[in-house]
């Protein structure tokens, strides 16, 4: 992506939902189209602000979800529960409803094509949906670098983009682990989070030279990068990126 | 308990101020001296406001609060921050 | 820009117990700007400091040694949350500065952890503030300002400064921590004092 694409101060644009699809029974897929944007990197956020009819508002960030391809942008939120954003957006949203955002904003938590290495995802939950984004940029860029994906669910349930990943997983370099916490469909011995034998066994090894990207609540990124840098990875080249409920409007 | 998130989340209102990403600059500590990626140090989000900590010191390293009206910034914490220009 | 997002509401607001601008709560959020100090009662003093620099202290046994009060009150936070009818246990402001000899008009109280806030003094006394250690009938858990906060009911809930360690005393106005990045120097709910200006 040209660099002035980013380099410019943001302002709140409209976009409209195109299409809608459910991918747990907590999550949901929003496809939205926006005139304005200018295309983002994959990884990269934005914000989503919400205004009720009195004026009152409330915003929060989100991962974008797709890689740009020139066309749409898709968002994908789980719902917090007794959240105020994203029941709205999972459950009342609808196509054809305006969507107010803001971005993309970040610059760290990023992966482009041209990027040197291989790289290791490492997503728990929804943390996930930023390194679908890099996958499907991998996937449009027909990159050969190798990628893998350790995403860490609590059931087969929660699995989102179970379709896409698999689809993602067909490509020769890229390689997808999925880790049972409680409950693994049959079949899967293991379950239980990510741990140092895991991380040995999926993930590349330091000499590799890989990048790894962390996504997921506050302990989960806190553990995986403590079990990486403690296995001998470079901590500069363990980029993490945290998220979590918010407690009330801003 | 980990009640706080990183630099990450602060891009957005950073955005509305900055023409480039902060958030990928290189931010030092102006308590311990700590370098990092200023996405990488902890950000308390269930506040008045945001406020972003140093990983080494717990000091305060910036705090973002938007009003209806103005965009305040505090950058005391901070010894300096690194935006690559290339 | 005005749009309006359709079947939007947010959380529910309104209603003439409240604030304006406040919505109901039924649970106790947590909020914080910074990691949650840990304080032991053991180690855990509270002073306060005049304008002339003489320094009253209490420990722990003190605090405990002086008659506490129940307290319930409504309480507002900025981030527009009210909770109604808290119950707390503490002592009275107006008790641990009886014997404090000061003509001073304001006060910044301190946290363990660093955090400040500003308050004119006279909101401090006249049964208007206490230090309180108990919240629901339990020992104040920490992440609610325990071992003990300021409580400040009347003012949005950023004065009621968590983990406080100390007020200082002064003849001029100084901003808090809040105060120093936009938000309102006295901040009453009712008014809707929430920034600077306001």
């Amino acid at each position: 992506m040209e660099r002035t694409a980013i380099r410019r101060r943001l302002t709140w644009q409209v976009g409209t939902v195109t299409d809608v699809r459910r991918e747990t029974e907590t999550a949901r897929t929003l496809v939205l189209e926006v005139p304005e944007w200018q295309g983002h990197l994959a990884g990269q956020h934005l914000d989503v602000r919400l205004t009720a009819e009195d004026g009152y508002r409330a915003s929060r960030s989100y991962s974008v979800a797709s890689a740009w391809t020139g066309d749409t942008i898709e968002l994908t939120v789980e719902q917090v529960p007794r959240g105020e954003v994203s029941p709205y957006l999972v459950d009342v949203l609808k196509v054809g409803d305006p969507l107010e955002i803001r971005g993309p904003v970040g610059g760290w938590f990023v992966w482009t094509p041209e990027q040197e290495g291989p790289v290791q995802l490492i997503g728990g939950g929804s943390g996930v949906v930023p390194l679908r984004a890099m996958l499907r940029a991998h996937a449009a860029a027909a990159s050969t670098t190798k990628a893998r994906l350790l995403y860490s669910v609590r059931r087969p349930e929660s699995v989102i983009y179970v379709s896409d990943l698999k689809e993602l997983a067909a490509s020769d370099d890229v390689d997808v682990r999925l880790v049972y916490t409680r409950e693994a469909p049959a079949g899967e011995p293991r379950i239980g989070r990510i741990d140092a034998d895991l991380i040995s066994q999926y993930a590349f090894k330091p000499e590799d030279g890989a990048t790894t990207y962390v996504c997921g609540p506050t302990p989960f990124v806190e553990t995986v990068a403590d079990l990486l840098v403690a296995a001998g990875h470079d901590p500069a080249k363990v980029r993490t990126e945290r998220f979590g409920p918010t407690g009330g409007p801003r | 308990m980990s009640d706080y998130l990183d630099g990450n989340v602060a891009a957005g209102p950073l955005s509305e101020l900055f023409a480039v990403d902060l958030t990928a600059a290189i931010a030092q500590c102006n308590g311990c001296g700590h370098t990092t990626v200023f996405a990488e140090s902890r950000v308390y989000a269930d506040a008045p406001g945001l406020v972003a900590r140093c990983v080494g010191c717990d000091s305060v390293l910036l705090r973002i609060v938007t009003t209806p009206n103005d965009t305040y910034l505090d950058l005391r914490g901070l010894t300096y921050l690194r935006v690559p220009t290339t | 820009m005005n749009i309006v997002s359709p079947g939007f509401t947010g959380r529910r607001r309104g209603g003439t117990e409240l604030p304006p601008g406040q919505y109901l709560t039924h649970e106790f959020p947590v909020l914080s700007a910074g990691p949650t100090p840990h304080v032991r009662t053991e180690h855990w003093e509270f002073t306060v400091t005049t304008e002339s620099g003489e320094m009253y202290r209490w420990d722990w046994p003190a605090l405990m040694a002086l008659p506490a009060e129940e307290i319930t009150k409504d309480i507002h936070c900025v981030t527009r949350w009210s909770k109604l009818q808290t119950t707390w246990k503490g002592v009275s402001l107006d008790t641990l500065l009886a014997d404090v000899e000061t003509g001073a008009d304001y006060a910044m109280a301190h946290s363990y952890g660093g955090y400040t806030t500003n308050l004119p003094l006279e909101d401090l006394l006249d049964g208007q503030s206490w230090i309180a250690y108990e919240y629901d009938d339990e020992p104040l858990d920490p992440e609610h300002g325990g071992p003990a906060r300021l409580l400040v009911p009347h003012l949005y809930f950023w004065k009621s400064a968590k983990w406080v360690r100390g007020l200082v005393l002064s003849d001029t106005e100084d901003l808090g921590f809040w105060e120093t990045a936009g938000y309102h120097e006295y901040g009453d709910p009712w008014k809707e004092q929430r920034y600077a200006g306001d």
